[in-house]
């Protein structure tokens, strides 16, 4: 077969980072087999992709093989007494939500996108602003079925196969290719949720806001002025949110139609949000980006009390369509670190120092409060994660290198950990020590038996693993 | 592959911060190659050398990964007019790097034959090296590039492909042919954010110069002063130079002297 014609250069989703390979759409669980054949004849490697949302290498793969699963997207079961779906790989969050809301059911765990698919939210084993307490997404899944490289087939549960249980979701796509999966959704009873929004002085009231609002709320999320400084180091704003209970909204039925859920095309009713990222784009430096901050804190001070769509409450970056595209021609990246309650404030005052004095300051900062999980190669942890957006630029890649290596010092020496779904320059010797050498060698000890040819790589496997 | 030898790690994964350009060179371990992958490596390239000479292929490799002091630099033992094994060693070759930026074909040989000499056998193996293997690569390079919309062929042709000259038909013959195939190449591709480089070096202190029957060097520049002209001439993406830059104006008046007087001359 010749492949030269499938040869693709393909993007992380900042923009800030690319790869050429050699992509082959999936469309059935037969195409992954003929996939796996086919890398072990020309001697390629194989990686999945799914809407390629992650913001660094996880589904990029120079120079080999990347199975397009987006159009492996069917919904296979819905059953809307029980809550389970059964869907395809390439099935998005939006589609999930489409199906199961205006029957009175919504996905436990979702990203920040409604873009992603199942399939990548399992590799990365994503979690949302209720982290503290719906665990991940990993956790609400019933059962999934992997083809593995060898070209076994395995049907995988908590109770079943449960070493690969908790080792394909968080493996990174390494370990098998997830053909099916079925998972519980969350029953509610309106279309809404109901917010509390408030201000937050500094770093030390932030994480107080989010440890003490977590026990109350069904979501909580930390918006952070990453550019104050001094005694405001760490302000921000946090929304609080809890689901309606039964009886609270009078005509749920109109709430959760997909139509009342979908995030409005048009900015103050005539000006199409599909060109906004062009508007924005001028303003993606320090300058701008720090007036936007102060100008967000300042319409921040109002404390008050609404009520928003799932969607809108959850799906900020799809909110403006294209926003990534602002960062010009560097693109961005995204530094997500995830500290222990202990130590948290004392490393990100640290690092929220350190990037102010080098005047790298990140342009968008947002905090959540985590639990430990069971998955092999989880980033959870019992206390809070602060995602950092930072702009790539020719001339910043060096200073801002310099300084994330710094970071992980800092993180790693705070008893933290990563995030592969975000994460660009993490290192090999830095995933090491946060995962730990019992934890690496489980993980090898899975590869060899799932994959002796090592079919399975990814630009992500090859930096942290490699 | 049987005829290919690939020795220690890969080198490390490019990422957002740092950004690392990939290039494959052919024929790596001559003069001019030998000092172009030097000076990409200097700039921060991962390289895949290759070249017909292992020996020498491996110990250029040795030397820039421990000047660098990491992997930079992979060698391939490789002969380019084994056509037919070109596009499976530059797949091989693009996965090891994780990608490809740019494809140098730099591999040539020259004979230089008494002015009644006409030998076919050195002839032809000047356009099977100078120019089919270049065919090879490029053409099977260039497909790659085309579908992902980037990347950039550098061709090394010669001031010697601008004219046919009475010295060496045959060696003019194989640059006068890359030179049109890169011409070709830059206008199918130029539209798909492809960039074709042609290098007309003049003279060069290399090997070459001191085979039975080389030219006096005039206007010869080191290995060295070619190579960073030709980074240069990549980082600006352009279409066509000469090295040195003074050939371009030797070679416009060469070119334009009309055959009646060209058929007289001594050179």
């Amino acid at each position: 077969m010749d492949i030269t014609q499938n040869f693709v250069q393909l993007e992380n989703f900042g923009h800030s980072h690319s790869a050429p390979a050699y992509v082959l759409k999936i469309n059935t669980p037969e195409e992954v087999h003929e996939a796996f054949h086919l890398a072990k004849k020309m001697g390629l490697t194989v990686t999945a992709r799914g809407a390629g949302r992650s913001y660094n290498d996880s589904a990029l793969n120079g120079g080999g093989i990347v199975l397009d699963m987006s159009d492996m997207n069917a919904i296979m079961r819905w059953d809307k007494a029980e809550g389970l779906i059964t869907a395809q790989p390439g099935v998005t969050l939006e589609q999930l939500w489409h199906k199961v809301e205006p029957d009175g059911w919504w996905t436990p765990v979702v990203s920040g996108t409604m873009r992603t698919t199942l399939g990548g939210c399992l590799g990365a084993n994503i979690h949302g602003k209720n982290n503290f307490k719906m665990g991940t997404f990993g956790e609400h899944v019933v059962e999934f079925t992997a083809i593995l490289p060898t070209g076994a087939e395995v049907t995988c549960s908590p109770n079943k196969n449960a070493d690969l249980f908790y080792s394909i979701i968080s493996g990174l796509g390494m370990l098998g290719i997830i053909v099916s999966i079925t998972m519980k959704m969350k029953h509610i009873y309106s279309g809404l949720v109901s917010v509390d929004a408030f201000p937050v002085r500094n770093l030390h009231e932030q994480l107080t806001a989010l440890q003490d609002g977590a026990p109350n709320s069904d979501y909580i999320v930390g918006w952070m002025d990453t550019f104050a400084g001094g005694s405001s180091l760490g302000r921000g704003q946090i929304h609080a949110a809890h689901y309606l209970h039964a009886g609270d909204d009078p005509n749920p039925r109109e709430t959760m139609k997909v139509q009342n859920q979908v995030l409005p095309p048009y900015i103050f009713g005539v000006f199409p949000k599909s060109i906004l990222h062009y508007f924005m784009t001028p303003f993606a430096n320090n300058l701008g980006w720090s007036m936007v901050n102060l100008a967000k804190y300042i319409a921040s001070q109002r404390k008050h009390t609404f009520r928003q769509p799932h969607a809108a409450f959850h799906f900020l970056l799809d909110y403006v369509p294209g926003w990534e595209f602002s960062y010009g021609k560097g693109g961005l990246i995204q530094y997500q670190s995830f500290l222990p309650k202990e130590t948290a404030e004392s490393a990100w005052t640290e690092m929220l120092r350190l990037s102010l004095k080098n005047g790298l300051p990140s342009y968008l900062g947002v905090t959540k409060r985590h639990r430990p999980d069971k998955f092999l190669l989880t980033h959870a942890v019992d206390g809070f994660s602060l995602a950092m957006d930072f702009k790539v630029t020719e001339g910043n890649r060096a200073r801002l290198g310099k300084m994330l290596q710094e970071f992980d010092e800092i993180v790693l020496r705070a008893g933290g950990r990563f995030y592969f779904a975000k994460n660009s320059e993490t290192s090999a010797d830095t995933a090491r020590a946060f995962y730990g050498e019992e934890t690496v060698k489980k993980f090898k000890k899975l590869k060899d038996r799932c994959d002796p040819h090592g079919l399975l790589e990814s630009d992500l496997y090859r930096r942290i693993f490699g | 592959m049987s005829e290919t030898k690939k020795m220690m790690d890969k080198p490390a994964t490019a990422t957002p911060l740092n950004p690392r350009k990939r290039a494959i060179i052919v024929g790596a371990a001559g003069g001019i190659g030998a000092a172009l992958s030097r000076k990409l490596a200097r700039e921060g390239f991962a390289l895949a050398l290759v070249d017909f000479n292992q020996q020498a292929v491996e110990a250029l490799r040795d030397e820039i990964n421990q000047t660098a002091k990491e992997t930079r630099a992979l060698a391939y033992q490789h002969d380019v007019t084994k056509y037919n094994s070109a596009p499976e060693l530059l797949r091989r070759i693009i996965a090891d790097l994780g990608g490809v930026d740019s494809l140098v074909y730099v591999a040539g040989m020259i004979y230089f034959p008494a002015l009644d000499e006409y030998n076919f056998a050195q002839d032809s193996k000047m356009v099977e090296v100078n120019l089919l293997g270049g065919m090879a690569w490029m053409g099977a390079v260039a497909p790659l590039f085309q579908n992902a919309k980037r990347g950039q062929i550098v061709g090394v042709s010669s001031v010697a492909g601008d004219r046919g000259r009475i010295g060496n038909p045959g060696y003019n013959a194989s640059k006068a042919g890359m030179t049109n195939y890169l011409e070709g190449l830059r206008n199918r591709l130029t539209r798909h954010g492809v960039n074709v480089l042609t290098v007309k070096p003049g003279m060069v202190k290399t090997d070459m110069l001191k085979l039975p029957g080389a030219p006096k060097p005039v206007l010869a520049l080191e290995p060295e002063q070619v190579a960073d002209l030709i980074w240069d001439g990549m980082r600006a993406r352009k279409q066509t130079i000469y090295v040195a830059g003074i050939w371009k104006l030797v070679m416009l008046v060469i070119r334009h002297i009309p055959s009646f007087i060209f058929r007289r001359l001594n050179f």
